[in-house]
């Protein structure tokens, strides 16, 4: 019989996110890609800043707080000082995509034999819900109260669509965690991203699609439909690039 | 005893910091430090230790955070311009109570400024640079074989203390040849029960962070920490002498401004002045007992830097106030000459300033 548990690489911290976020479920599935693979030992996870900068609370393994948009280059110090580590980092889309580009679009250039969490909410949830670099075309954010208007600020920016690009990247997917189909294909996408670094493999970075009920102005359940209709046309769930598949297959 | 070399002052602290087991070099380009990286490049590969061009400055002060963090001696190199982007990362290195070696091979500024030599970063070294209260370790070497021996200096204190330590060099002790003596040496390398190395699951995570959102919390912090700011004050000021016995008229100044102030004493002693130099080592602490003392024997100081006045006040704060403080300085790039400093302490000697 299987009985539903807290996972291991989780503390009993309680989590201080708002009520209806999905970054509690996002959590749950990278502790549980930690437990399925038995390396909470030697793991070293990077929190970044925004709504995510507690995580160091929340995960039971070692933990370092980068700032705002360094934590690949964070993540890519604590690898090189020891290979044998698996270093992962914890980012949203402020920091992931707009102030941290360069250091997420060099160390998937580089090839870094790390795997990045890139939670997409497509707000700046902690400071109160501005424009962030992923916020859709239209969409109203305290920072863009007529909606984002993409003649004067400009497009969203698709995070897999560019890194698939660079002969660095080893695998990146899109996911979603708005319902129990979606939530189960992203805890596998996960596990595989850690497990690809386990293996030696490369870049490996996991987008998740995520809520914002708070600064959306929506309920938790009108805040994953909204994340239905709006978000995945943005963008569309699937693997982008699989790099250590591709040459299995040659 | 180690044979003498000829190296440049820039390959000498690379291959020191190689000695003091650094094996974690992360870098970016950027005149006049490139021999550091250079040189990393091609020894780190041989040793089995990693040097990595970052995409920026930023980048590599956040990967020396994370080696560091992971409990190893790291470093960077950069000038000037580099170094005022590297301050976020210096900033949280600071708060995270993280040791670290990062050089500043200082050139002209401010915004791009120039290439050549200067001392201009002063106020950034020795205030922090960064946002927030904190300090670093700033050592200040004058010759090629100090920019070797402060790196192995910096480390032992960086991991004695848990603080960044800045070496502040300039272009000229970057890009000058001197004969050297490197010798390997086992660093005092503190132990780091608060690296990041994996819990094996025998013991709680560690955690590595500045942030602390409860203000009572974050002052404890700051005490916490400027109580070892104090003791390091007390116990870690360094400066060398000269021909200060019977000196009336204290010259104070670092790195090359030392260089050539030490010949425009011995100018000015060959005039029958009784003149004599204070070099401060390290630029935090400042080595306020030193001058203190100095400033009960003396009755002028002459502050020579490559600036436009910075040092100066830290002068006049240790001596607080109770002599006249001349400045004699050059900016831009350009170096003062002996005969300008000469002059400096001549009217310094008049009563003028």
């Amino acid at each position: 019989m299987m009985v539903f548990e807290k996972p291991k690489a989780l503390t009993n911290a309680p989590l201080h996110y708002c009520p209806g976020c999905t970054h509690g479920i996002i959590h749950r599935l990278v502790a549980e890609a930690i437990d399925s693979l038995d390396i909470a030992g030697r793991t070293i996870g990077v929190a970044s800043v925004g709504c995510s900068v507690f995580a160091y609370n929340y995960f039971n393994c070692d933990m370092v707080q980068a700032a705002h948009g360094r934590a690949p280059a964070v993540a890519t110090g604590v690898k090189r000082a020891d290979p044998s580590k698996i270093v992962f980092t914890y980012q949203g889309d402020g920091d992931l995509a707009s102030i941290g580009t360069a250091e997420t679009v060099h160390s998937a250039a580089r090839g870094e034999n790390i795997t990045i969490i890139f939670v997409n909410n497509a707000i700046y949830g902690m400071t109160g819900g501005q424009m962030a670099p992923t916020s859709l075309p239209g969409q109203v954010t305290q920072t863009s109260p007529y909606g984002r208007d993409v003649n004067t600020v400009g497009y969203p920016v698709r995070i897999c669509e560019l890194l698939a690009t660079l002969d660095g990247t080893g695998y990146v997917e899109r996911v979603a965690v708005n319902n129990v189909k979606n939530v189960r294909n992203a805890k596998r996408a996960i596990e595989k991203a850690f497990r690809n670094q386990v293996e030696g493999k490369g870049f490996s970075l996991i987008e998740v699609l995520s809520t914002c009920p708070t600064n959306w102005g929506k309920t938790p359940e009108g805040a994953l439909e909204w994340l239905d209709q709006n978000m995945i046309p943005y963008y569309p769930l699937g693997v982008y690039k699989d790099k250590f598949s591709e040459e299995a297959a040659k | 005893m180690a044979e003498k070399i000829l190296m440049k002052g820039n390959e000498a602290l690379a291959e020191a910091a190689i000695m003091a087991g650094c094996r974690h070099y992360f870098g970016y380009p950027i005149t006049p430090q490139t021999e550091v990286a250079a040189y990393m490049s091609r020894r780190m590969p041989k040793i089995g230790g990693t040097f990595l061009q970052a995409e920026s400055e930023i980048a590599a002060i956040n990967m020396v955070i994370g080696a560091a963090a992971a409990g190893k001696r790291a470093m960077t190199s950069s000038s000037s311009p580099g170094i005022s982007l590297k301050s976020e990362g210096i900033s949280y290195m600071a708060g995270c109570d993280l040791p670290a070696l990062i050089v500043n091979v200082q050139r002209g500024g401010p915004g791009l400024g120039g290439i050549q030599p200067s001392q201009s970063d002063y106020f950034q070294a020795t205030r922090g640079g960064g946002h927030g209260d904190y300090h670093l370790l700033v050592l200040a070497p004058s010759s090629v074989q100090e920019m070797a021996d402060l790196v192995f200096k910096g480390f032992d204190l960086a991991e004695k203390y848990r603080m960044p330590c800045m070496l502040l060099a300039d272009g000229t002790m970057g890009q000058m040849m001197e004969p050297v003596e490197l010798s390997e040496r086992a660093g005092e390398s503190a132990a780091k029960p608060w690296a990041l190395t994996g819990t094996e699951g025998k013991r709680r995570p560690n955690i590595i962070n500045s942030l602390a959102l409860e203000p009572q919390e974050l002052e404890k912090w700051n005490e916490d920490r400027f109580k070892r700011y104090d003791i390091v004050r007390e116990n870690e000021q360094m400066s060398e002498s000269y021909r200060m016995e019977d000196a009336e008229i204290c010259v104070v100044a670092f790195g090359i401004a030392a260089r050539v102030s030490q010949n425009a004493v011995d100018a000015a002693r060959a005039k029958g002045i009784r003149a004599g130099m204070l070099r401060p080592i390290t630029l935090w602490p400042f080595p306020e007992k030193a001058l203190k003392a100095a400033a009960d024997q003396c009755k002028a100081f002459v502050s020579v830097e490559l600036n436009m006045g910075q040092m100066i006040e830290d002068v006049r704060l240790a001596i607080e106030c109770k002599r006249p403080v001349s400045l004699c300085c050059r900016t831009g790039g350009m170096i003062p000459s002996p005969d300008e400093v000469l002059s400096v302490i001549e009217r310094a000697a008049e009563g003028g300033k």
